[in-house]
C-alpha cells in the first residue's frame, strides 16, 4: 500500500495523467459535439484507429510529422463524413453506422498496412515521424508544478486548448447555438431556416477531426508507430466520459481526466506485483462504475422530479 | 402487403450482390492473378469436403452469436457483450472439460451448461443495470468485453495454463468432454445439431409464446408495453439472460468442438460477427442460419484467398462494414420501395 | 375588395405513398384580411400551408405573391418573402431563452464570429414593444406558459419581417381568456397592415374574428365565402359533407354505486410544489365524469396516480372498494380498469407492430388466449377481424402494421382494445384528439354504449365541446386542485367555465365536496 502511495504522489505520475488523458479528451470532445447535434458518433474508436495509421503513413512518405498530422486529420474527417452521409442521406441508424466504421477500421487498417508494408502487426518498417514535445520556458522551472505542466507533447497542450475551444464554440458562436438547437429540437431549427442536415454534417466532421487528433497522438506521440488495434477501447471510454460529463464541455473535460487518471493508475500499478492482465481491466472497470453511478443518480433525480 | 416483405428480401440480396462485386473489384485492383484469385474466393469453399466442412464449422458459432444478437436488436438494445461472454464461457467450459472422471455424455453437457450459466449471469448484470437505471448498455457491454478478456487471461495464465504446451493454452480437454464429429472427413461436430435446434426453439419463443410477445412489444414501444401491463424491466432482464445463455453455450460448444485446448489469447471476434449476422437476417431466427452460412462462406473464401493467393483476408473487414452500412440504410433503394407503395395504393383505391 | 396579395393556384400534392393530400386547390388571400382556412383533420389544410411555407413541394400548381410567380424551396425562402408561420406544436428550443429562440437562424454577430447575445435581447425587446406583445427576453422557454410561448412564436415570425402570418390551430391550447387576448393582438396586426391566415375548426372563433373563409374537404376546396354569408351549420356541412352536430341522446338512467373513488390525492412535484392537492371525487356506474382544465394543472398526474404510476402520492384510489393506488398496471387492469392514453403514438400503440398485436396487448397473458406455452393466434385473429369490422377500421387486415393507419383508425384500434374487455372503469384522455369526425363519432358512441352498460367513465379532454356534451358531471382542475363541480354541465357557458379554468373563480368547499357523490 505504501509503495502504491509512493508511486502516486510523484510528479511523474501527475505528468502521466495529462499524457494518458490526451486521446480520451480529444475523442470525448468529438463525442460532445456530435451528441449535442443529435447524431451520436459511435465510430470514434474506428476514426481514431484509422487516423493513427494515416498519420504514420503520411509522415513516413513525406518525411514530415506535421504533414502526417494533417493527413491524419483529413482521414478522420473523411471517415466521419462517410458516417454522416450514410446517416443523414441514406438514413442508416447512426449507432449501427458507427459500429460499421469501427468494423472497417479494425480490419481495414491492417489491410492497408499490409498492402503498403507487407507487415500485419506493426508499422515498424515505416520511418514514421513523431510530433515534438514542448518545453515551456518559464513554467518548467517552477518547482513541483513545472515537471507536471511543462514538457508535454504538443498534442497534449492542443487537447486542453481544444477543450476551451469547444466550450467557446458551443456557448458563444452562432454555429454552436445551431448545433444545440438542432440536437434539442430539430423541427424548431428547421422552421426558422436552419439547415438541420448541414449543421449535423458539420458536427460529425468536427467530431471526426477531434477524434483524429487523438488517433494521431497515439501513433505519433504516445508511441512512435502504429500497431493493430492500438486504440484499445479509448473511443468507448471517451463515449462514457461524455455521457458522464452531462454533455457539457466542462463536465466532459473533467470526466476525461478522471478516466485518464484510472488509466495512469493502471499503468503505475504494473510496477507492483499485481498481475498485468487484471490491471489492464482497471480503466474499463472504472468506466463501468462511473457510468452506473451516473445512471443511478440520473434515475433518482428523475424520480424525485416526476 | 406481401410485396413489402419481398422488397426487404430483394434489398438484402442487393446488398449481398454489392458486397460480392466490391470484393471482385478489390481483387481486380490488388491481385496479380485476378481470375485465379476470384475463383479461389468464390469456388474454393465448396471445392472439397473438408473445405465445405470449414464453412459449416465457422457457421456454427455464428448461428449462436447471431441468435443472441438478434434477440437484443429486436428489443432495440445495443448490447455487444456477446463477444466477451463467448470468450469467457469458452474458458469456463474448458475448465470443466479439463476435469476427468465423468462420463462422455454428462461431461460435455455439464461443461456447456456451465458456460451457458456463466454467460447468463454476466449478461444479467448488464441487463439489470439497463433495466433499473437505464445505464447505456452499449458502453457497459463493451467495457465488460475488455474486463472479461483481462480476467479470463488471468485465470488462464495463473490457473489453467499447461506450461509444457508450445503455445499459451490450457491443459488438454478430456476426451470425454469433446464433442463428437458427425460428418466424416470434416471437423463438423454435434454443435451443429444444437445450433439448428436452438434456432427452432428461438423462433417458437419469439413468435408463438407470450414471453416472446412481451419481448417484441417492449422492443417496438416500451411505453406502450408498460401501459398495457407488461413488466418491461423484467422483460429486458430475461432477454439478457437468454441472450447471454445462448452466447455462452455458443462459446462453450466452439471450444469443446474445435479446440483440444483452450488457446484464445484475444477476443475471437465471433460476437461482433454475430451482430452482422443478425442485421443481415433482419433479426429473424430462421434467416440467421442463412446469414451465418453466407458470412462463413465469404470468410472461408477470404481465408483461402489469403492462403493460396496474394490478397489478405483483412480485406473482408472493409466488405463487412459496407454490408453493415447498407443493410441498415433505410433509404437504400427507397425510391423503388416508394414506387411499389404507390402502385399498391393506386390498386387499392 | 382589396387586391389579392397571395394566390395559390391549382395546387396538387401527391405523396410517394400514393396519398393525394391536395387536389387542384385554389386559395387566394386579400391584403389586410383575416382569412379562415377550415377543414377536418386530413382535409389538406396543413399540407397546403406546408407548401406555402416551403416545407413541401407541390406536385402541380403555382404560387403567386403580389402577382409575381414564386417558388419556395425551403422555409428560408418563404421567410424572406415575408411569410411567417406559427405552428400548432410550438417550434421552440426549451432550454434556450426567449431571445436565443428569437434570433436562431439570423444570429447577430460580434466581430463577425461571436454570438452577440446582448443584441439579441435588444432586438427582442424592440419587436415586443413594437407589437405590444410583452415577453421577457431572458426567460427560458421551458418555464413559460402556453400563452406566453405563443406570443414568442408570433414575435418570431414578425421579427423576420412577416407580412403574411399563418396561424395553425392557435387556440387549441388556450383558455377562453387567452383566446380573447390573442384576438385583440390579431386585430391590431390587421390594423397595421398584416394579412392573417387563421387555420381552425373552431367555428365560433372563426365567425368572431375572420373576414372570409375557405373550406377544404378531402384535399379539395369546397368554396370561399365572406364570413357573414355562411352559418356554422353551412360550414360544418361543407367540411364533412353532412350535418354533424355534436348532440347526443342520453337516457336518464339512474347511476349505480360509486365505482372509481379518489380520496385526498396529494402529490408533490419537482420543486416541492404540489401538483395534486387533496383531490377527491368519485365516478358512479353509468356516469361520465368530465375533467376540464388547461393542460398542466394536474390532469396528467391524476391519471398517473390512478394507473398506479405515481410513487409518493398520498391519498387513496379505489375501484369498487379495492385500493389500486399502489398496484402495478397489470393488477390495476385486472380490477377492470381500461385506459385510453392521450398520446396514442407513445403509450397507446406500437407503430411497427400489427393491429392484432396491438389489440391483444392487455389480454395475451390470460389462460383463455393461450394453449399451454403457445399463444392461440387463431383465436386472436378472429377477434381482430371482428373488432375491425365492428369499429369500421380501414385496414387491410389484422396483420397490417398499425403505423400505416390514419390517426382516426389507429385511435379506433386503441378504443377497441380498451372497450372490448367489458371494463368497469374507463379512463379516457383526449380520446378524439387528432381524429376525423367520422371516427370521433364512432368513439363517442362506444363510450355511450359502455355508459349504458354501467361503466364508470372519467373523461379528460381539452375539447370543451366534447367535454360539455358527453359529461354527466364535470369537475374543473386548477393548479392541482378541484375548483368547481357541476352536475349539469350542458347548461354551463364556455365563458363561465373559462373563469374556473383560469382560477379566477372558485366554488366553496361544500359545493366542491359534492364531487365525492354523496
Amino acid at each position: 500500500m505504501d509503495k502504491l502511495l509512493e508511486i502516486l504522489f510523484t510528479t511523474e505520475f501527475a505528468y502521466s495523467i495529462f499524457r494518458v488523458t490526451t486521446p480520451i479528451l480529444f475523442a470525448a470532445l468529438g463525442a460532445l459535439l456530435s451528441n449535442r447535434a443529435g447524431v451520436p458518433n459511435i465510430g470514434l474508436e474506428g476514426i481514431m484507429l484509422t487516423s493513427a495509421l494515416v498519420g504514420v503513413i503520411v509522415s513516413a512518405y513525406t518525411g514530415s510529422a506535421w504533414i502526417g498530422l494533417l493527413g491524419a486529420a483529413a482521414g478522420g474527417m473523411l471517415l466521419a463524413w462517410i458516417l454522416a452521409f450514410f446517416t443523414l442521406q441514406l438514413k442508416t441508424d447512426v449507432i449501427l453506422g458507427g459500429i460499421a466504421i469501427n468494423a472497417f477500421a479494425s480490419g481495414g487498417t491492417v489491410f492497408i498496412l499490409y498492402m503498403l508494408t507487407g507487415e500485419k502487426g506493426t508499422s515498424s518498417q515505416l520511418a514514421s515521424k513523431m510530433l515534438p514535445e514542448v518545453h515551456i520556458p518559464l513554467i518548467r522551472d517552477i518547482p513541483v508544478l513545472g515537471p507536471i505542466l511543462s514538457g508535454h507533447h504538443v498534442l497534449t497542450y492542443l487537447s486542453i486548448i481544444s477543450a476551451v475551444f469547444v466550450y467557446w464554440l458551443l456557448k458563444h458562436t452562432p454555429l454552436g447555438l445551431r448545433i444545440r438547437a438542432v440536437g434539442e429540437n430539430p423541427k424548431a431549427a428547421q422552421s426558422v431556416g436552419v439547415r438541420v442536415k448541414r449543421t449535423r454534417y458539420i458536427a460529425l466532421v468536427l467530431s471526426g477531426l477531434f477524434a483524429s487528433l487523438g488517433g494521431a497522438f497515439m501513433s505519433m506521440g504516445y508511441l512512435s508507430l502504429f500497431t493493430r488495434d492500438m486504440t484499445a477501447g479509448r473511443g468507448w471510454i471517451a463515449l462514457a466520459a461524455e455521457s458522464m460529463g452531462r454533455s457539457t464541455a466542462v463536465g466532459t473535460t473533467a470526466t476525461s481526466f478522471l478516466f485518464g487518471f484510472a488509466q495512469a493508475l493502471s499503468n503505475a500499478l504494473q510496477l507492483l506485483k499485481i498481475p498485468s492482465e487484471l490491471i489492464q481491466t482497471v480503466p474499463y472497470l472504472a468506466t463501468v462504475i462511473g457510468l452506473v453511478i451516473y445512471a443511478w443518480q440520473r434515475t433518482r433525480k428523475a424520480q424525485k422530479g416526476g | 402487403m406481401l410485396k413489402l416483405k419481398y422488397f426487404e428480401l430483394f434489398r438484402t440480396l442487393a446488398v449481398v450482390l454489392i458486397a460480392l462485386l466490391l470484393t471482385m473489384l478489390f481483387i481486380l485492383l490488388i491481385s496479380d492473378n485476378k481470375l485465379e484469385t476470384m475463383r479461389i474466393f468464390l469456388a474454393e469453399p465448396v471445392s472439397s469436403r473438408s473445405h465445405v466442412g470449414n464453412v459449416i464449422e465457422l457457421a456454427i458459432p455464428l448461428i449462436f452469436t447471431g441468435l443472441a444478437m438478434a434477440l437484443m436488436f429486436r428489443m432495440n438494445l445495443f448490447n455487444l457483450g456477446a463477444e466477451g461472454i463467448f470468450f469467457f464461457s469458452g474458458l469456463v467450459a474448458a475448465a470443466v472439460g479439463i476435469q476427468t472422471g465423468l462420463s462422455p455424455f454428462v461431461h460435455p453437457l455439464l461443461a456447456i451448461l456451465a458456460g451457458g450459466a456463466v454467460g447468463s449471469m454476466i449478461a444479467f448484470v448488464v441487463g439489470f443495470l439497463k433495466a433499473k437505471w437505464d445505464a447505456n448498455e452499449l458502453v457497459t457491454s463493451l467495457m465488460f468485453n475488455s474486463i472479461l478478456l483481462g480476467v479470463g487471461l488471468y485465470i488462464l495464465n495463473y490457473f489453467l495454463r499447461d506450461a509444457s504446451a508450445y503455445t499459451t493454452s490450457s491443459y488438454k480437454i478430456a476426451a470425454t468432454a469433446q464433442l463428437a464429429r458427425i460428418i466424416p472427413g470434416t471437423r463438423v461436430h454435434t454443435g451443429l445439431i444444437v445450433a439448428l435446434l436452438l434456432v427452432v426453439l428461438v423462433y417458437l419463443f419469439v413468435y408463438k409464446t407470450r414471453w416472446g410477445y412481451e419481448l417484441r412489444m417492449t422492443g417496438a414501444n416500451r411505453a406502450f408495453a408498460e401501459y398495457s401491463g407488461i413488466k418491461t424491466g423484467r422483460t429486458i432482464v430475461y432477454v439478457h439472460l437468454i441472450s447471454g445463455f445462448i452466447a455462452g453455450i455458443g462459446g462453450s460448444i466452439e471450444v469443446l468442438g474445435m479446440h483440444p485446448r483452450f488457446d484464445w489469447t484475444a477476443l475471437p471476434g465471433h460476437g461482433f460477427d454475430g451482430a452482422l449476422v443478425a442485421m443481415l437476417a433482419k433479426n429473424g431466427p430462421a434467416a440467421v442460419v442463412l446469414s451465418a452460412f453466407f458470412l462463413a462462406y465469404i470468410r472461408v473464401g477470404a481465408d483461402m484467398m489469403s492462403r493460396y493467393s496474394d490478397v489478405p483476408a483483412e480485406m473482408l473487414a472493409v466488405i463487412q462494414s459496407v454490408i453493415l452500412l447498407l443493410v441498415s440504410a433505410d433509404q437504400f433503394l427507397k425510391f423503388w420501395k416508394n414506387r411499389m407503395l404507390l402502385k399498391e395504393a393506386q390498386k387499392n383505391g | 375588395m382589396a387586391e389579392a396579395v397571395l394566390e395559390m393556384r391549382n395546387i396538387t400534392k401527391v405523396y410517394p405513398n400514393g396519398v393525394v393530400a391536395n387536389r387542384d386547390v385554389n386559395f387566394s388571400l386579400a391584403e389586410g384580411e383575416i382569412h379562415a382556412l377550415a377543414g377536418e383533420n386530413g382535409a389538406g389544410k396543413s399540407t397546403l400551408m406546408k407548401i406555402l411555407f416551403g416545407m413541401e413541394d407541390p406536385s402541380e400548381g403555382e404560387i403567386r405573391l403580389r402577382g409575381a410567380k414564386v417558388r419556395f424551396r425551403n422555409p428560408q425562402d418563404a421567410i424572406a418573402a415575408g411569410i411567417g408561420m406559427v405552428h400548432q406544436h410550438f417550434m421552440l428550443v426549451p432550454s434556450f431563452t426567449v431571445a436565443e429562440n428569437m434570433i436562431l437562424g439570423m444570429e447577430p454577430k460580434r466581430n463577425g464570429v461571436m454570438l452577440n447575445l446582448r443584441e439579441a435581447v435588444r432586438i427582442t425587446e424592440e419587436v415586443a414593444r413594437k407589437y405590444n406583445l410583452h415577453v421577457d427576453p431572458l426567460a427560458k422557454v421551458e418555464n413559460l406558459t402556453v400563452g406566453m410561448k405563443q406570443k414568442v412564436e408570433i414575435l418570431k415570425a414578425l421579427v423576420r419581417g412577416a407580412q403574411i402570418l399563418v396561424l395553425d390551430e392557435p387556440t387549441a391550447v388556450l383558455t377562453p381568456q387567452e383566446t380573447a387576448e390573442l384576438f385583440e393582438e390579431l386585430k391590431m396586426l390587421k390594423k397595421n397592415g398584416h394579412t392573417i391566415v387563421f387555420i381552425s375548426h373552431k367555428l365560433k372563433e372563426v365567425k368572431a374574428i375572420c373576414d372570409r373563409i375557405t373550406i377544404m374537404r378531402a384535399g379539395r376546396t369546397e368554396g370561399v365565402f365572406p364570413i357573414d354569408a355562411v352559418s356554422e351549420q353551412d360550414i360544418t356541412r361543407l367540411m364533412v359533407g353532412r350535418d354533424v352536430v355534436l348532440k347526443y341522446e342520453k337516457d336518464g338512467r339512474p347511476y349505480g354505486k360509486p365505482m372509481l373513488r379518489v380520496n385526498g390525492l396529494t402529490m408533490a412535484g419537482a420543486h416541492g410544489k404540489l401538483v395534486l392537492n387533496n383531490v377527491s371525487f368519485s365516478v358512479r356506474e353509468g356516469e361520465i365524469l368530465g375533467v376540464a382544465g388547461v393542460e398542466g394543472n394536474g390532469q396528467t398526474q391524476l391519471v398517473e396516480a390512478i394507473m398506479g404510476r405515481a410513487a409518493g402520492a398520498a391519498g387513496t384510489v379505489e375501484v369498487d372498494g379495492t385500493e389500486i393506488g399502489r398496484l402495478d398496471i397489470e393488477r390495476v387492469r385486472a380490477q377492470g380498469v381500461a385506459y385510453i392514453p392521450e398520446d396514442r403514438m407513445r403509450q397507446g400503440a406500437a407503430g411497427s407492430a400489427s393491429i392484432l398485436d396491438n389489440l391483444i396487448s392487455t389480454r395475451y397473458k390470460r389462460k383463455e388466449w393461450n394453449i399451454g406455452p403457445l399463444l392461440n393466434r387463431k383465436k386472436m385473429w378472429k377477434l381482430s377481424e371482428s373488432l375491425i369490422e365492428a369499429f369500421q377500421i380501414k385496414a387491410s387486415g389484422p396483420a397490417q402494421p398499425i403505423g400505416m393507419l390514419s390517426g382516426g383508425n389507429m385511435q379506433k384500434v386503441v378504443v377497441a382494445r380498451e372497450s372490448d374487455a367489458n371494463p368497469r372503469v374507463l379512463i379516457a384522455e383526449q380520446p378524439t384528439r387528432g381524429v376525423d369526425v367520422g371516427a370521433a363519432q364512432i368513439i363517442h358512441h362506444k363510450m355511450l354504449e359502455l355508459r349504458r352498460q354501467g361503466c364508470a367513465i372519467l373523461l379528460l379532454s381539452a375539447d370543451l365541446n366534447e367535454v360539455l356534451e358527453l359529461s354527466d358531471s364535470l369537475i374543473v382542475m386548477y393548479e392541482g386542485e378541484i375548483v368547481a363541480y357541476f352536475d349539469n354541465p350542458s347548461e354551463l357557458s364556455e365563458q363561465e367555465l373559462g373563469l374556473y379554468m383560469l382560477g379566477t373563480k372558485r366554488q366553496d368547499a361544500e359545493r366542491i365536496g359534492r364531487a365525492r357523490h354523496a
